[in-house]
């Protein structure tokens, strides 16, 4: 059985862990908490089919208000940086430092247009006097894409300590790129959520 | 796997280090473990007042130990919210999880000691958080149910938030277990040797991860909901309110068995070493704690058997709900066959491992009433409900806990309690909790409803008598307690490291064990239960 095999790396450094042992216990944790991620957002997606399904008129003259074009520009300005994420990886695995800062800086870049971009929807509005509490349609929206946006900050935040630890040379040496890899996972999850947020919110037929 | 005791004095003990800081900043399991235990202890005392006080108040029909119903209200929201989010779900999963998941699959320490510590520190800012809270208490009850919560003048928000923090706790605790027992196994402790306790913190934590997160964004919708002036679960604003309903239980029923598998481990342990017989059914025992686990999410509709959901549904959740006994039974029936013929040594902690099969059958069997729902109907929102879920609650889980902390005692903090005293308070516990909780049965089927601080004259006897059995019952606990500090200050350690003669990992160390617990990772070569073999 590998995990012995496992068992006998970990256990020959001493009191410490082994690389392997290490790398697959992060990659195995984040995948537990992505199922939590996926459950908490769950909660959310309920009450959208509820609501929907008693208020289909609501929910389709609600959508109208929507900006549809800043939601695609944002829905692709995500998947792409999830692209640039899975090349970060790519690019810490073969350590290639240089390359690995400027794909991560890049993804960062990418959340932060992702928030500018909210932020011009949200004011949009709220001056249009849009609020959480003007229907149960748009209580929905700012709940999801809140929570969302939250994720995103987390996201962008993990990016952040990612470039600053590849900076100072942490993820040179044998399978030191676990933190990158981890949090790559937690950003595609991010954008997968988006993905599903996208055409429930803005293209309602 | 080595069945003897180790010499005692040549190890450092990991409670060797002092000062305040090598506690808050350690990553010791072993001392997570002991953080958790105080904090929970802590809220457990708070909750057992608050319920004595409540007690008081019940002894006559009158409101005369409370100023105001209203007081009785946020007396049983801080019972039942301290009790449940704070004491019982954290409970046994935190401290004893902590304690003995490295030691007993022969690990130096969880997968993650970081994110363990971390997790405790989440822990304490929710219930920092929730003591900030009960400066102006909310008055919903444990539930929160809406519309009630909504309107309510009482501050809603802080208690929740509190809530919502100690879920992220919960969280990273159950993704640190479930990576530590697959990946952290010593050699040759292969899946069919794993403790039963083990096993029991694998369903547990599954339960954790997966329930967890649906009541956060029940909480986080609700504490919208007022701040906002949302209306998700506001009838008024085209909301419905059955849906917090759904969302809190598909947690909440879930929840309750993250609080009582933890315990079906534990006994699972004490019974084969008390016996002295290998356990029977082992992979009974282990797959039905996933059983539990699985069908566990699916019954939380015979909550609301009475709020207004369809027939079909209710029948449905009905049959469902009964599904769950099968897998209990399972376990009731193992531990029973284990003691059978067996050479049983009545130490404390093998006490309150028998009482909680006894309670625990018979919070069960009423659970299977309650099932039912032409009864349902007929029983929902009375005592019959207390009864029963406080049969589940401390016949099963605080037994289960108390059992542990007599057990492991030695273990963990390296000391030796008087035994005669804690059967004492063993005795004084078990009569105390039966003399409370089994008039409620009564008085619940006669038509007592919960949650009301006065009553009709009627139901003065029941609750007189459950009234002087919460007396005892505190008294027991009291001395238990005083029973299990004192050693704490004495000097010296016990004599063997091994006084009960288990089979398992955690009793091959040193008591206590030393750092990182093992010298050496230790080579499994036999079952954990071989008992009688040997």
């Amino acid at each position: 059985m590998s995990s012995t095999a496992e068992h006998a790396e970990g256990h020959a450094h001493g009191h410490g862990l082994g690389e392997t042992v290490t790398h697959n216990a992060a990659k195995f944790g984040m995948w537990l908490f992505l199922g939590t991620e996926i459950l908490l957002f769950g909660g959310l997606f309920a009450a959208y089919a509820l609501f929907r399904a008693k208020f289909p008129d609501l929910f389709y003259e609600s959508h109208k208000k929507l900006d549809i074009t800043l939601g695609a520009v944002n829905t692709i300005v995500l998947i792409f940086s999830s692209f640039t994420m899975a090349l970060a990886v790519s690019a810490s695995q073969k350590r290639n430092r240089k390359w690995l800062i400027i794909l991560l800086a890049v993804t960062f870049i990418c959340g932060a247009a992702f928030g500018v971009n909210k932020y011009f929807e949200y004011s949009a509005k709220f001056h249009h006097h849009i609020f959480p509490e003007t229907n149960i349609f748009f209580a929905l929206y700012f709940m999801m894409t809140g929570l969302h946006m939250l994720h995103v900050f987390v996201g962008m935040g993990i990016i952040f300590a990612l470039i600053i630890m590849a900076k100072q040379g942490r993820f040179k040496e044998g399978n030191r790129y676990t933190p990158v890899e981890v949090g790559g996972l937690y950003w595609h999850l991010v954008d997968l959520i988006w993905i599903y947020l996208f055409p429930l919110l803005y293209l309602i037929g | 796997m080595a069945n003897g005791a180790v010499t005692q004095t040549q190890h450092i003990p990991y409670l060797a280090q002092k000062g305040l800081k090598s506690w808050i900043l350690t990553t010791d399991h072993k001392r997570i473990g002991i953080l958790y235990l105080i904090t929970i202890s802590f809220f457990f005392m708070i909750a057992g007042l608050t319920a004595l006080g409540m007690r008081y108040e019940l002894m006559t029909p009158e409101l005369d130990f409370f100023r105001t119903a209203t007081e009785y209200n946020v007396a049983f929201t801080i019972h039942g919210s301290l009790m449940v989010f704070f004491f019982i779900v954290p409970g046994i999963a935190a401290s004893f999880g902590n304690f003995l998941i490295p030691l007993m699959i022969g690990a130096r320490d969880v997968a993650f000691p970081r994110i363990n510590l971390l997790s405790f520190w989440i822990y304490l800012v929710g219930t920092a958080i929730l003591l900030f809270a009960l400066a102006q208490p909310a008055d919903t009850g444990w539930t929160f149910y809406t519309p009630y919560s909504i309107q309510t003048g009482t501050k809603v928000i802080m208690i929740t938030l509190g809530v919502f923090v100690l879920g992220f706790s919960s969280i990273l605790t159950g993704m640190n277990f479930i990576v530590t027992i697959h990946k952290l196994r010593a050699p040759g402790m292969t899946w069919s040797r794993l403790p039963l306790f083990i096993w029991a913190s694998y369903a547990t934590a599954i339960l954790q991860l997966l329930a967890t997160p649906v009541v956060g964004i029940t909480l986080l919708l609700l504490i919208a909901e007022r701040a906002f002036d949302i209306g998700f679960f506001d009838p008024a604003k085209g909301g419905d309110p059955i849906l917090f309903q759904n969302f809190f239980w598909f947690y909440s029923h879930p929840a309750v068995y993250i609080m009582v598998i933890p315990a079906f481990g534990i006994i699972s342990e004490i019974i084969p070493v008390f016996a002295r017989k290998p356990i029977f059914g082992y992979k009974a025992i282990a797959y039905s704690s996933f059983a539990i686990a699985i069908i566990s999410f699916f019954v939380w509709l015979h909550h609301m058997f009475v709020s207004g959901i369809s027939e079909t549904a209710a029948a449905i959740f009905s049959f469902l709900t009964m599904l769950v006994a099968i897998p209990t039974a399972v376990k009731v029936f193992n531990w029973t066959a284990t003691l059978y013929k067996g050479s049983i040594d009545f130490h404390s902690s093998m006490l309150y491992a028998l009482s909680f099969i006894v309670l625990f059958t018979v919070g069960g069997l009423t659970g299977v009433y309650l099932g039912a729902l032409a009864v349902d109907v007929h029983l929902h929102d009375t005592y019959f409900i207390v009864a029963h879920m406080h049969y589940v609650m401390i016949g099963g889980t605080v037994m289960g806990f108390f059992g542990a902390l007599h057990f492991w005692y030695q273990k963990w903090f390296g000391k030796v309690f008087n035994e005669l005293v804690a059967k004492a308070a063993w005795f004084l516990i078990f009569v105390g909790f039966n003399v409370t909780f089994f008039p409620q049965f009564f008085m619940g089927y006669q038509g007592m409803p919960r949650r009301y601080a006065t009553y009709p004259e009627e139901y003065i006897s029941y609750h007189a008598l459950s009234t002087y059995g919460s007396w005892i019952l505190g008294l027991g606990i009291l001395i238990m307690t005083v029973n299990l500090l004192i050693p704490l200050w004495k000097k010296g350690r016990p004599e063997s490291s091994n006084p009960y003669g288990s089979l398992s990992l955690e009793w091959q160390v040193p008591s206590p064990p030393p750092h990182e617990n093992f010298d050496e990772i230790p080579t499994v070569t036999d079952w954990t239960y071989a008992y009688g073999k040997k």
